[in-house]
């Protein structure tokens, strides 16, 4: 009995330190959260959509011009980097199973995800920020899509790999060539799957800031030219949050829960995505 | 002992001549020879791992697939043989149709995964290719289960369903050999009675080579059979004579569940 009496203690020892560690994680992000609904919240009006960045002193204002700028710039930024990920993931998981080209591709790949953005960043402002003389939404986009690449290849890769070889085999069978084989039978049999690291790519380009700074800068006004420097909700937060006026920090709370909104958003059309995929 | 060159009566479509087959180092099949008569059915038994679907997957070099396997002799198909390295692989899985185990329907409408095979080598105008899946789904006797549902998923049907999809997706690319590895062994007893009705049906156009764990299966539906053991084609002949009179010692201690 004293051995069975031991294992119950031992039992509700267990469960408790692990609700504990639970709490612990709950509580930071609840607080987090609550900090940032509280404070963004009370930022969000009809100006914080339709008015530009204000001046440094002058009252009001929003962020429409960094709303517009970031949704440019991670467009464009997804238009680059999904076909390329996509691409890259079918070669990975298609054609070069064996070939040494495909190992190196899969490391530089393994090597880009775990890059600090910061490098990536400065990469680019060196490559081409600095030869071209001036920082510019396209560079953003280009340092952006470097980061979110090696997310589609990784996903695209591993979904393909999931693929049963029997289906692969059949579309052989008809004498379909490798292309259509992967093109029209296996990736489309893990369509959702691709598609959610796509999103989840997006999502985590959607909050990188470092990258931008050197990119994409920031612009006080509106504006659409990408070849020029684009106002983005990162950047902007980063230089309103530090800033003496109170109107500028309120809008960077604003501009920080429209992000996490955003990111929110992606990732639970992700989720819900792949759960319908998955239990078909 | 190898296996002396047999010969089935009719016409061959396929002459296999010597046919060795290795998974890296490991032989697969030793010196194999046969003929596979044209509109009939020829089907392969024998034990697990006796080679019996490795020879079936040599006719549409499906090996290729898989860097490591390799097989060397002769397969003759119109004079061709199918393994020489110039061969167009796509060209002879066209002619040559392969059916699995399990049903594996292409993640698409009942309708494209018909088309999808027929679209790889001729272009046919919409009311024309309507008419193809009709008819292919017609041969596999789908047409009356299938016809209201074309655009739905090809993976809502039944398994039985799902094979008989596969097998009218293989026709529909009119091939003249269709290969069947094990057509039946996912099924239950209703659609692989469904299939083996199919497939005396369709010899009447195609040659069909079926490999089948099923000893009364290819009793039932096969002209000729072919007994292999360890990689070796043991005894080949008439269905009939090979299950009645069979000429070798491990045929009958096989085809009388001594062992296997």
């Amino acid at each position: 009995m004293s051995l069975y009496t031991r294992r119950i203690w031992t039992n509700r020892t267990g469960i408790a330190l692990s609700m504990l560690a639970m709490a612990f994680g709950l509580a930071a992000l609840m607080w987090i959260l609550w900090t940032l609904f509280s404070n963004g919240f009370a930022a969000l009006s009809w100006d914080f959509f339709t008015q530009d960045t204000p001046a440094p002193g002058s009252e009001g204002g929003g962020l429409r011009n960094a709303i517009v700028g970031s949704l440019m710039i991670i467009g464009v930024t997804t238009l680059v980097s999904t076909p390329i990920g996509i691409l890259a993931g079918i070669y990975l998981a298609e054609f070069g199973t064996t070939s040494k080209f495909a190992a190196t591709t899969r490391f530089v790949t393994d090597i880009m995800l775990s890059a600090p953005s910061i490098v990536v960043g400065l990469f680019v402002y060196a490559l081409v920020v600095a030869t071209l003389g001036g920082f510019s939404g396209w560079s953003g986009s280009l340092a952006l899509s470097l980061i979110a690449i090696p997310v589609v290849v990784r996903t695209t890769e591993n979904m393909l790999l999931l693929v049963p070889s029997s289906l692969r085999e059949a579309a052989f069978a008809i004498g379909a060539p490798r292309w259509q084989v992967s093109l029209k039978v296996t990736l489309r049999a893990v369509k959702a799957g691709v598609v959610t690291g796509i999103l989840l790519a997006i999502a985590r380009v959607t909050g990188e800031t470092a990258p931008l700074l050197f990119t994409a800068l920031n612009n006080q006004f509106y504006s659409t030219d990408m070849s020029q420097p684009m106002g983005n909700l990162p950047v902007v937060i980063f230089q309103f949050a530090m800033s003496p006026y109170d109107n500028w920090v309120s809008l960077a709370w604003g501009g920080a829960l429209l992000i996490a909104l955003l990111v929110l958003g992606i990732n639970v059309i992700a989720r819900v995505l792949f759960r319908k995929k998955s239990s078909d | 002992m190898s296996a002396p060159q047999q010969t089935a009566d009719g016409d061959a479509i396929l002459e296999v001549r010597d046919l060795n087959f290795f998974y890296g180092d490991f032989r697969g099949l030793t010196n194999v020879s046969l003929n596979i008569a044209k509109s009939r059915v020829t089907a392969f038994i024998g034990p697990s791992g006796c080679g019996k679907s490795t020879l079936l997957r040599t006719f549409n070099r499906m090996y290729d697939l898989y860097p490591g396997q390799r097989a060397e002799g002769q397969i003759n198909f119109h004079g061709n043989n199918l393994l020489d390295k110039k061969q167009d692989v796509n060209l002879v899985r066209a002619k040559i149709g392969m059916v699995f185990q399990k049903p594996t329907p292409f993640p698409m409408t009942i309708y494209e995964n018909i088309a999808f095979g027929v679209r790889l080598y001729e272009r046919l105008p919409k009311s024309e290719m309507d008419d193809r899946v009709e008819w292919a789904l017609r041969k596999a006797a789908m047409w009356d289960e299938a016809k209201d549902k074309l655009q739905q998923s090809g993976l809502s049907l039944s398994g039985g369903q799902q094979q008989r999809l596969c097998i009218a997706r293989t026709i529909a690319v009119k091939p003249e050999i269709v290969l069947l590895d094990e057509p039946t062994s996912a099924l239950d007893p209703i659609s692989t009675a469904k299939i083996e009705e199919l497939i005396n049906e369709l010899k009447a156009d195609y040659t069909i080579a079926i490999v089948t764990h099923n000893m009364q299966q290819a009793a039932r539906i096969s002209d000729f059979t072919a007994f292999m053991y360890l990689g070796e084609l043991i005894e080949f002949g008439k269905t009939d004579t090979l299950f009645i009179k069979p000429r070798q010692k491990q045929t009958e201690d096989y085809i009388t569940g001594r062992f296997g």
